[in-house]
C-alpha cells in the first residue's frame, strides 16, 4: 500500500494559520493503515493544531472527519454538507486523495497534512519499506522477486555496479543490501541464474503525463471507438 | 580496426598497454587541464577523462577530452548513466566522435549522493550494459536506439567498460564481465587491484571462460600516497579492498617516505600483474597525481611507450 508521513506540524500550521474554521479530513485507506492519516492520527493532528493556535493567542474552530477513502467519488460526498461551514480543508490522505478533494470542492483551499512517501510493505508496526516504483512494466519475474528499479539505488537492469561493499551492502547506504547481490543469491538458490545472463534492453519509461488505466473488461465503457 | 585509436592499435599490436586517469578542474580554467596533461604526454597510451567523478560537478568529460585531442594526447572519454538520458547519451557520443574522440568508457557513475549536488534528480534511464550495446550499435550498424534509419556519419569508438572482480556477488562478476563483452566492450579497465593473489584467481576464471580472447583486460592499479589514504580507501571507497599487509607496510614508513613506498608497491604490482595470463595492460588511477606519472611510469619500466 501507499505509505505516508505527517508533515512537520509547524509547516501545516503555517498553511492554515490565517483561517479560523478548519476541517481536518482523515482517510480510512492506505494512510490509515500506515498510521499517518487515520482516525487516531487525524484527531492528534487537530489537537496539535489547536495547541498551536492557543500558543499564538488565536482561536479557531477545528473539526475532524475520517472518510472511508479519499480516492473514491462516493465517499468524497460524505463531507459535502460539512465543507461549507469551513474556510479550508486539511487532507490526511495521500497526494491522490488531497487532489480529489480539491477537485470535488473547487472553491475551498485544500492543504496536505502528509508527505506521500512510497508504495511499500509493513515490516512491523510503524516500520515500512519501499518496494515498488510503479514503473508499469513489472520486472520481478526474472529478478527473483526483488525489484531492481526500486531496490537498486541506480535502478540497474543488468547486474550490480562496481560499488557493492564487501559485506554485500549498497555503496550508497551500508544499512541497505545491494539489490543485485540479493537477486543473484536468490536466483542461485532457485537454480535460475540463466534469468540474468542475457542483456536486458533499455526500459520503456514512457511518461505522457498523468496516466489513465482502463481495467480489462471495461474498455467498452471508457474507450471511444 | 574498430576505431583506429592509439589504444586499440597498441593492444592490437600486442603491446602491454598503459592508460591513466585525468580529473578535469571544477571550473573553466583550461590552463589547469593543459598544465596537468603535459605531464602525461608520451607517458601512456591513452588517458581516461573522468565524468564528474564522485558526482562532483567539473568541466565536462567531452570538452576536456577534446582539449586533450588538440594537444595530441589520446583520451578515453568516460561517460556515466547518472546524468544523461538516452537522448543526451547518443547526442554526446555523436559530439565526442565529431570532436575526434575515439575511445570511451561506459560506466554507471558514482551515485549523486556522494557528490556536491546531493539533491539532484538521478537519471539512470539506461544502465552501463545498455550503453555499451547502444554505442556498439551506433558504431557497427550505424543505427541509434529504437530507429532503423542509418545515422549520418561514422562513430569509430573503441568501447570500454569497467569491472570489479571482488565485490559481491563475487561468483557473478566474471559472468557480468562476459555480459559486458557481449554488450559491446572491446576493453575492460578493472577497479583498483591490491590483492594480486585474489585477482590472479579471478583472472583464471575469466581465462577459462575465454573472455581474455574476446576483449583486452587492463588491470586497475592505484599507487598509494600515504598511510592515511590507504586506510581511507580501504574503509570508504565503494568496492575497494586493500589487504592488511599493504596497510601495515604503508603505516610502517616515515610520512615523507610514504609516497616513495607507495610507488615501490605499485612497481611490484606491475611486475606481478604482467605475469598474469590474460592481462593486456594496466590502468593507472593515480588520483590527483598526474604530475608524478612520468616518474611512476619510468620507475615501473613502462617507458618508452610504443609508437604504432
Amino acid at each position: 500500500m501507499i505509505k505516508a508521513k505527517r508533515k512537520p506540524i509547524e509547516e501545516i500550521f503555517d498553511l492554515i494559520k490565517n483561517y479560523t474554521r478548519v476541517l481536518c479530513v482523515g482517510c480510512g485507506g492506505c494512510t490509515s493503515v500506515c498510521l499517518a492519516g487515520g482516525q487516531r492520527e487525524t484527531l492528534i493532528l487537530k489537537d496539535d493544531l489547536s495547541h498551536m493556535f492557543k500558543q499564538k493567542g488565536k482561536t479557531a474552530k477545528l473539526s475532524v472527519f475520517v472518510m472511508e477513502r479519499q480516492c473514491n467519488p462516493e465517499y468524497l460526498s460524505d463531507i459535502e454538507n460539512m465543507v461549507k461551514d469551513y474556510d479550508c480543508v486539511i487532507s490526511a490522505a495521500c497526494g491522490a486523495g488531497v487532489q480529489f478533494i480539491a477537485e470535488r470542492y473547487r472553491s475551498k483551499p485544500v492543504f496536505p497534512a502528509l508527505n506521500t512517501m512510497f508504495i511499500g510493505i509493513d515490516r512491523s508496526t510503524g516500520l515500512y519499506q519501499e518496494r515498488c516504483r510503479t514503473c508499469g512494466d513489472c520486472q520481478l519475474a526474472y529478478t527473483g522477486g526483488i525489484c531492481p528499479v526500486t531496490c537498486c539505488a541506480k535502478s540497474l537492469f543488468n547486474g550490480p555496479c562496481g560499488g557493492t561493499n564487501a559485506d554485500g551492502s549498497c555503496e550508497v547506504n551500508r544499512d541497505i543490501p545491494c539489490a543485485w547481490n540479493e537477486i543473484y543469491e536468490r536466483l542461485k538458490a532457485q537454480n535460475r541464474i540463466e534469468n540474468i545472463l542475457s542483456i536486458h534492453p533499455p526500459m520503456d519509461w514512457t511518461d505522457k503525463g498523468p496516466e489513465i488505466l482502463v481495467q480489462t473488461g471495461y474498455e467498452n465503457r471508457y474507450i471511444k471507438k | 580496426m574498430k576505431s583506429g585509436s592509439n589504444l586499440e592499435k597498441v593492444l592490437y599490436a600486442g603491446h602491454f598497454a598503459v592508460t591513466t586517469e585525468f580529473g578535469p578542474p571544477k571550473g573553466t580554467d583550461i590552463s589547469i587541464v593543459k598544465n596537468k596533461a603535459e605531464f602525461l604526454q608520451g607517458k601512456v597510451d591513452a588517458v581516461n577523462v573522468t565524468d564528474c567523478q564522485t558526482a562532483v560537478v567539473r568541466l565536462s568529460s567531452i570538452a576536456t577530452s577534446a582539449i586533450l585531442v588538440q594537444m595530441g594526447i589520446e583520451p578515453v572519454m568516460q561517460m556515466t548513466c547518472r546524468d544523461r538520458n538516452r537522448i543526451a547519451i547518443q547526442s554526446d557520443i555523436f559530439g565526442a566522435s565529431a570532436l575526434g574522440i575515439k575511445n570511451m568508457l561506459a560506466i554507471s557513475g558514482d551515485h549523486h549522493t556522494f557528490g556536491n549536488q546531493k539533491n539532484a534528480r538521478k537519471v539512470y534511464d539506461i544502465d552501463s550494459m545498455q550503453m555499451l550495446a547502444l554505442v556498439k550499435r551506433m558504431r557497427d550498424e550505424k543505427k541509434m536506439l529504437s530507429e532503423e534509419t542509418l545515422i549520418q556519419g561514422e562513430v569509430p569508438m573503441f568501447i570500454g567498460a569497467a569491472a570489479n572482480p571482488f565485490a559481491p556477488p563475487v561468483e557473478f562478476r566474471a559472468i557480468h564481465l562476459r555480459k559486458k563483452i557481449e554488450a559491446g566492450a572491446d576493453f575492460i579497465q578493472t577497479q583498483s587491484i591490491y590483492d594480486i593473489d585474489k585477482f590472479r584467481e579471478w583472472m583464471k576464471i575469466v581465462c577459462d571462460m575465454g573472455l581474455d580472447k574476446r576483449c583486452a583486460i587492463l588491470a586497475g592499479l592505484t599507487p598509494l600516497k600515504t598511510a592515511g589514504m590507504a586506510r581511507y580507501m580501504a574503509e570508504n571507497v565503494p568496492g575497494m579492498q586493500i589487504p592488511d599487509s599493504l596497510l601495515k607496510r604503508m603505516a610502517g614508513v616515515q610520512k615523507e617516505k610514504a609516497a616513495d613506498e607507495g610507488i615501490k608497491i605499485f612497481c611490484e604490482q606491475v611486475e606481478q600483474v604482467k605475469e598474469i595470463k590474460g592481462i593486456a595492460g594496466i590502468h593507472i588511477m593515480a588520483i590527483e597525481w598526474e604530475h608524478r606519472i612520468p616518474e611512476i611510469t619510468e620507475r615501473a619500466g613502462l617507458l618508452p611507450r610504443p609508437v604504432v
